[in-house]
This record gives structure tokens, C-alpha cells and sequence, in this order.
């Protein structure tokens, strides 16, 4: 089989069991089966809590799937691979570097000698608009700022495959619009494929080709739906397009139910 | 100097002063008044000691004086000590102290990464570990002394038990209570388990470690101290043991005093290298 022409990722009947504390079983993921082609930017959503993280976690090789196959470019995944970025909703930027040699950190990680892996890291930091902060430290940058640096350090390593997860919930609604459109016009440059966990049904159908609607945990895959906005987009303008909210609707259609059964779990579980 | 600063605080309402000034002199006069109180306090124990002493309502042979002790001190540093000069007393139980300490330091860090990334380690050495830590280990100074005689090889080694465990277990802790995120982050970056261990469990782990270097040089010099008080040919130690057998209350205080002021500089000088590797922490903030 040819590396080319098979799809970005593949998850192929994957489940994900986790031991819980208690000694009991934790079903995260269940028999999911998804397809990502090359280039392409797909967003998956679902309810709180169920599963979306996981799946993610399971393609970047940072846990294995304990039943079902995993592969990325045709190849079965097999620990932590160097064509995976992942951009964390905490911050995940190193916290006693500076934003210079944060971005750095990759590039060194990866064997590449210090300057070229300077030069790459200022390139990547004037992208983002943070050239004139390479000597701050992340404490002294604002959440926005931080968000950048973290973007600069996925990108610097030119990864294939791009695991976002749920990168801006933790940002103000304005800072995230910006940073949704600045996140299109970097990915736009270097045909990644794109996965972007979240559970901002606007936010998925504004930056994605295709959304992928999961079910209340165990995450399994309920439907998918292909985005027809034409690119490039503007997140705050596309939102006010009668076709977005044509797209919107039918999608929450399917969505607001795996919410509502979440949403009744939690309060048997209160009661 | 102080009772015309605390005499000061008449403010000139003629000019109405802006509130930045009035703000910045209101903490200026603050200050005074802390310090102040300070020395006021100081003053008033050291003279009450000083007054129930000379009017013999405590026993000045067993409770000495303050004007004693200085005078002990001052004779120890013009006229060097029954065992050498002062500062060679001193050189010698820091020499021992430091020794300890940064032996104890260096293998308390290495083993408690090591255990804290290697659970396996962990699992296999943790009770022995405990058990170790549950003696009380000042009682092995006697022991240091008959195995490595009265030179400070035997001082080095009870510093070192003393500093080890207060490291190690802080080390272990910072090791084990690393962000996962930013082990997850590292290793997608690329970085190898050495890189992590090396790059991010070491630089989280140090403000856990620089918590018990503070505690753990106070430890090195009691270790050291302790070691000198039961067998040794110099050291402050030793001077507060031939004090004591001379009924000299006046010379236990003043090893005393010197004690405190070389544990102090040496706090200074941790402090200030806490500074300098901490730059990156949040209350060095300034913009």
C-alpha cells in the first residue's frame, strides 16, 4: 500500500478503556471509526465529557487504543510519531523559557541545530505577530499571547497531522475569533490535516470541512457533515451567512439530542 | 537614628501633596516604624537581660550577660580562640557544613528524580527509605566519629544524612507532581524520556528543591555542629563544648551568636541565587 495515497488518519473500530480509581471500567471511546484525508480540517464535537480528548490522544500516540486500530499516513501508530503537533486547551508552554526558546523546544527536541532551529522559531513568531516578545517570559504574556506561542511551537515542527483540543475554550469571545481566523491563515499556508476538538458547535462549522457529530460517552461517531463555505472565511462575518445558519440548525438537530442525554445522565446522577 | 525617624510623621497639609507622593511616603514612614520597633525590641530584651543579671535576680554565672558575650566575641576576634583564630574555627565548621550540604544536596536530587520517574525504583527502595528516615539520625554523629575519626570527614558525613532526606523527599515530590501536560506537550514536540526528565521534570521540580535547600543548609550546619560537640580537633562546635567544660556560659552564647550570623549570610546568598534561577516565576513580574 502506498503511504501517499492513503488518508491522514484512520481510526479503524477504536475503544479506549480506562481503569477508573475505584477499580471499575471506563468506557471513553467506543468502536469509533473515522476517516481524515490528507489536507482536509475536521472538527469534532460532541457533548462535555465524552470522549472528544480521547480520541485525540489515541492518534497522537500518547495512549494506545485498547481495542481497534489506529493509523496515521496508512502507517499503524506506535508511540508518540513525528508527524503529530498537538495544541492543548491548559497551557502547555514551558513556563521557566522564553517564549523564544519555547518555540524553539521542538526543533531542538528534534535534533535540529541551534541556530537553523532560532531562525525557524523567529519566522514562526513573526507569523503570530510575537516577534517583539521572544525575550518575555510566558507569565508576562497575556492568555491570547500564550495561545500564539503554543500555535508557533505546533507549527515550527511542520506537522502533518494538527490535534487541537478544544485549543481556544479558555479565552475571551473576541480574543477567540481572532485567533480562530489566525489559526485558518496559518493552517491555510501549510496543508496539514487538521483535527479541532470542541464543543462550540459555531466555532467547528466556522473553521471546518467537515464536522463530526460524537455520541453522549462512549464517544462513538453519530454523523458527519460536510461544510460548504467557501474559503477563505472569516469567522465573524461567516457566521452571519444564511447558509451557516442553515448548516447550524440541521447540525444541532443531531447534536442537541447527544447533549440533552448527557444532560439527563448528569441529573441522575445528582439525584 | 530611629526615634527622629518615628518623630517625623507631621504631614505638610499646607502643599496637598499628590497621592502618589503622600502613598510612597506613608509606606517609607511604615517601614521606619517596623524597623524601629525592631531594634526598640531588641534593645529592650537584650537590656532587661542585661539589668536582671548585673542586679543578680538571675544567676550571671549560668545565665551570663549580653556585655559578656560581646566581650567573648571581641576577645575571640582580637585574640583568636584557645584552639586557633576565630575565623579558622569558623572556616572549618562552613568547610564541613558546605561539604555535607552539597553531598547531601546532589544525592538527595539524583535519587529523588530517579525514584520519582522510575516507579519501578520507587516501588522497590520506598519503605527502605521510610524506615531509613524514621531513625533518628543524629544519633549516628557518635557512630560517623568512631568510623572516620575526629577530622571532618565523620562532621561531613552526619551533615549529609541530615541534609539527604529533607532534599530527597522534595525532589521525589516535585518529580512525581509534574504538569502532565506539559510531559504530553514535551513529547510530542519530540523530546525523548532522557529530554523530559532532563528538560522538564528537573526545571518543575526546582522550586520544590529550593525549598528544602533553605531548611537543609540549617541542617548541614547542625550536623556539622553536633559531629564538631562530640569529637573534634577545631570547629565552632568544639569551642561550645570546651566552653561548656570551662563553665563558660558567655563563650556557649557567643558560638551561639557567631552560628546565627553565619546561617544568616548564608540564607542571603540562597536567597539571592533563588532569585537569579527564578526568573521566569510570576512574582519577579515586572511589567
Amino acid at each position: 500500500m502506498s503511504a501517499d495515497t492513503s488518508p491522514a488518519i484512520e481510526l479503524r473500530g477504536a475503544s479506549k478503556i480506562f481503569k477508573t480509581p475505584s477499580g471499575g471500567l471506563h468506557t471513553a471511546v467506543r468502536a469509533l471509526d473515522l476517516t481524515v484525508g490528507r489536507g482536509e480540517f475536521v472538527a469534532v464535537v460532541g457533548p462535555t465529557g465524552c470522549g472528544k480528548s480521547t480520541t485525540l490522544t489515541l492518534v497522537s500516540g500518547l495512549e494506545e487504543p485498547s481495542e481497534g486500530e489506529v493509523l496515521v499516513t496508512g502507517k499503524p501508530v506506535r508511540g508518540v510519531g513525528d508527524k503529530v503537533g498537538f495544541v492543548f486547551q491548559q497551557d502547555a508552554t514551558f513556563p521557566w523559557r522564553t517564549v523564544l526558546s519555547n518555540v524553539m523546544a521542538g526543533p531542538r527536541f528534534r535534533g535540529v541545530p541551534k541556530s537553523e532551529a532560532k531562525q525557524k522559531a523567529r519566522e514562526w513568531l513573526a507569523r503570530v505577530g510575537l516577534a517583539a516578545f521572544e525575550d518575555r517570559y510566558p507569565h508576562q504574556l497575556s492568555g491570547g499571547q500564550r495561545k500564539r506561542v503554543a500555535l508557533a511551537a505546533t507549527f515550527v515542527n511542520d506537522p502533518e497531522i494538527l490535534l487541537m483540543d478544544e485549543p481556544f475554550s479558555a479565552l475571551d469571545v473576541q480574543t477567540r475569533a481572532l485567533m480562530s481566523d489566525e489559526l485558518l491563515e496559518l493552517w491555510e499556508g501549510t496543508g496539514a490535516s487538521v483535527v479541532f476538538v470542541t464543543h462550540d458547535l459555531e466555532e467547528s462549522i466556522a473553521l471546518a470541512d467537515k464536522v463530526v457529530v460524537m455520541t453522549a460517552g462512549p464517544a462513538t461517531v453519530k454523523h458527519i457533515f460536510d461544510i460548504d463555505l467557501p474559503r477563505p472565511r472569516k469567522v465573524e462575518s461567516v457566521r452571519l451567512e444564511p447558509r451557516f445558519i442553515e448548516i447550524y440548525r440541521e447540525i444541532w438537530e443531531s447534536l442537541g439530542e447527544e447533549v440533552r442525554i448527557t444532560r439527563e445522565r448528569g441529573a441522575a446522577h445528582v439525584a | 537614628m530611629s526615634h527622629e525617624v518615628l518623630s517625623t510623621p507631621v504631614v505638610d497639609t499646607v502643599k496637598a501633596p499628590n497621592r502618589a507622593q503622600s502613598r510612597a511616603r506613608a509606606a517609607r514612614r511604615r517601614k521606619a516604624v517596623v524597623n524601629g520597633a525592631r531594634v526598640l525590641l531588641l534593645i529592650g530584651v537584650l537590656g532587661l537581660w542585661e539589668l536582671l543579671a548585673r542586679t543578680k535576680t538571675i544567676d550571671p554565672f549560668n545565665f551570663s550577660m549580653p556585655s559578656k558575650i560581646w566581650d567573648q566575641i571581641w576577645t575571640w576576634i582580637t585574640h583568636g580562640t584557645a584552639l586557633g583564630s576565630l575565623g579558622e574555627q569558623i572556616w572549618y565548621t562552613l568547610h564541613e557544613a558546605l561539604l555535607g550540604w552539597i553531598i547531601g544536596v546532589v544525592t538527595g536530587v539524583v535519587f529523588g528524580i530517579a525514584l520519582g520517574r522510575i516507579t519501578f525504583l520507587a516501588d522497590v527502595l520506598g519503605p527502605y527509605i521510610k524506615v531509613l528516615n524514621s531513625i533518628p539520625r543524629i544519633v549516628l554523629a557518635p557512630i560517623f566519629v568512631i568510623w572516620f575519626g575526629l577530622g571532618p570527614a565523620s562532621k561531613v558525613a552526619s551533615a549529609v544524612v541530615l541534609v539527604f532526606f529533607p532534599v530527597f523527599f522534595n525532589a521525589f515530590q516535585g518529580a512525581r507532581e509534574v504538569d502532565r501536560n506539559l510531559v504530553a506537550n514535551a513529547r510530542i514536540l519530540g523530546a525523548s524520556d532522557r529530554r523530559v526528565t532532563l528538560q522538564v521534570v528537573i526545571p518543575s521540580a526546582t522550586s520544590w528543591i529550593f525549598t528544602s535547600l533553605h531548611v537543609s543548609f540549617g541542617f548541614a550546619l547542625i550536623g556539622a555542629i553536633v559531629g564538631e560537640y562530640i569529637g573534634a580537633t577545631k570547629g565552632i562546635g568544639l569551642l561550645v563544648a570546651q566552653s561548656q567544660g570551662t563553665f563558660n556560659a558567655a563563650g556557649v552564647y557567643a558560638a551561639m551568636v557567631i552560628l546565627a550570623v553565619v546561617a544568616l549570610v548564608a540564607e542571603g546568598l540562597l536567597t539571592f541565587a533563588e532569585r537569579r534561577i527564578f526568573r521566569w516565576k510570576p512574582s519577579g513580574s515586572d511589567s
